[in-house]
């Protein structure tokens, strides 16, 4: 299974047209896919509380949006996560690449990883975490569950999920 | 000219169209000179006017406006790049640039010194940017909200604020009602 286009796949299933990104190494292909896709407008953000406002501005004006992004990610928008995006009452799904969990060749990146559930957990954001292919089935439904209750969704995918760093 | 002053004058070329107001200040203001339901108040994520409005232009058709102070822009500097690189013709970028963070008490900001945002909107590749002094603002404004072109507007005036209301509206209630605005 490709899981990049797996994903976007399920994206343009659930009509998401609008997506922004900041890059990881492990969201790659995602991005790369994305930008190929027709259905979908593709415009990178240069941080990430910039990306969500570009969220909340495509989902009022009538497109579903996604923000794609770095776990570490979770300390530059946990302002804009409470007082636009939930306060507001919008719906966004978060795919986050889950850096520092298991197969991770970089040390710092543990640093926010060992913050990163306990802090989706204090701002109330309903959190899932792919951590073998397969977990990507769970994909669709999720999107379906936020554009349902309009609130912001973290889907964690580790390194194991992404098959890895190869040799590293 | 102060803000207010400002929001006063330009509040009929704006009234009918989709805005994107400033946290603080700006927002109290305009809800109180204007309130309409095309306006989308900003409560809190100072910074974040610009990235709202332009999502909101890039989305659908209809013009919008995002007013924005030289604080807020200088604390989301990254928007202009975005802005720039992915230009709408339906958006405009209103900088109302007093010199200072003024809904906190006027502190400077460095806009208000050495540091020009209509130079580093250029530089970040807006093609269209207008510096303009307060009281030239308003055939500005409706000039670019007629055009095809993207235009990013700094406005220059003066820093200084007047006693007003906080705004009470619920959030979901200010959301929903712009929402609703928009498709109408
Ligand atoms: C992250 C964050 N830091 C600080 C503040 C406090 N704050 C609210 S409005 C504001 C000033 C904004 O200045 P500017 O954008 O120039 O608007 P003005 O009030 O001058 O029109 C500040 C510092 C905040 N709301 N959020
Ligand atoms: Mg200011």
């Amino acid at each position: 299974m490709n899981i990049d286009k797996r994903i976007t796949d399920d994206l343009v299933a659930n009509g998401v047209s609008f997506v922004t990104t900041v890059p990881c190494k492990q969201l790659a292909g995602v991005i790369d896919e994305i930008d190929q896709r027709d259905e979908i407008f593709h415009i990178p953000s240069n941080k990430e509380d910039e990306g969500m406002g570009l969220c909340a501005g495509a989902w009022m004006g009538g497109k579903r949006p996604a923000i794609i992004m770095q776990n570490t990610a979770i300390g530059v928008t946990i302002n804009t996560l409470a007082t636009l995006i939930q306060y507001y009452r919008m719906p966004l799904p978060m795919l986050i690449s889950y850096r520092g969990e298991l197969r991770e060749p970089v040390a710092c990146q543990v640093e926010m990883a060992v913050h990163t559930k306990a802090l989706l957990a204090q701002m109330n954001i309903p959190t899932y975490h792919f951590h073998w292919q397969k977990d990507v089935e769970e994909f669709d439904n999720i999107l379906k569950y936020t554009f349902m209750c309009n609130k912001p969704v973290a889907i964690l995918t580790d390194a194991n999920f992404w098959g890895g760093y190869g040799d590293q | 000219m102060i803000r207010s002053e400002i929001l006063r004058e330009i509040a009929p070329i704006i009234r009918d169209h989709l805005v994107v107001c400033n946290i603080g200040l700006p927002s109290q203001e305009l809800h109180m000179i204007d309130d309409q339901p095309t306006n989308f108040y900003m409560l809190g994520t100072m910074g974040l006017s610009s990235s709202i409005g332009f999502g909101l232009a890039l989305a659908q058709d209809k013009p919008v406006i995002s007013i924005d102070g030289d604080g807020s822009v200088l604390t989301n500097l990254g928007t202009l790049p975005t802005i720039a690189n992915n230009a709408t013709g339906n958006y405009t970028l209103l900088i109302i640039d007093n010199g200072s963070y003024g809904s906190t008490g006027d502190q400077p900001t460095y806009a208000g010194k050495k540091t020009s945002l209509t130079a580093v909107a250029r530089a970040c590749g807006c093609e269209n940017v207008v510096e303009v002094q307060d009281r030239d603002l308003g055939p500005v404004l409706q000039e670019a909200i007629d055009s095809d072109e993207m235009t990013i507007i700094i406005c220059k005036c003066d820093s200084g604020n007047i006693k007003l209301p906080v705004i009470t509206m619920d959030p979901v209630v200010i959301r929903d009602r712009f929402m609703k605005a928009v498709q109408a």
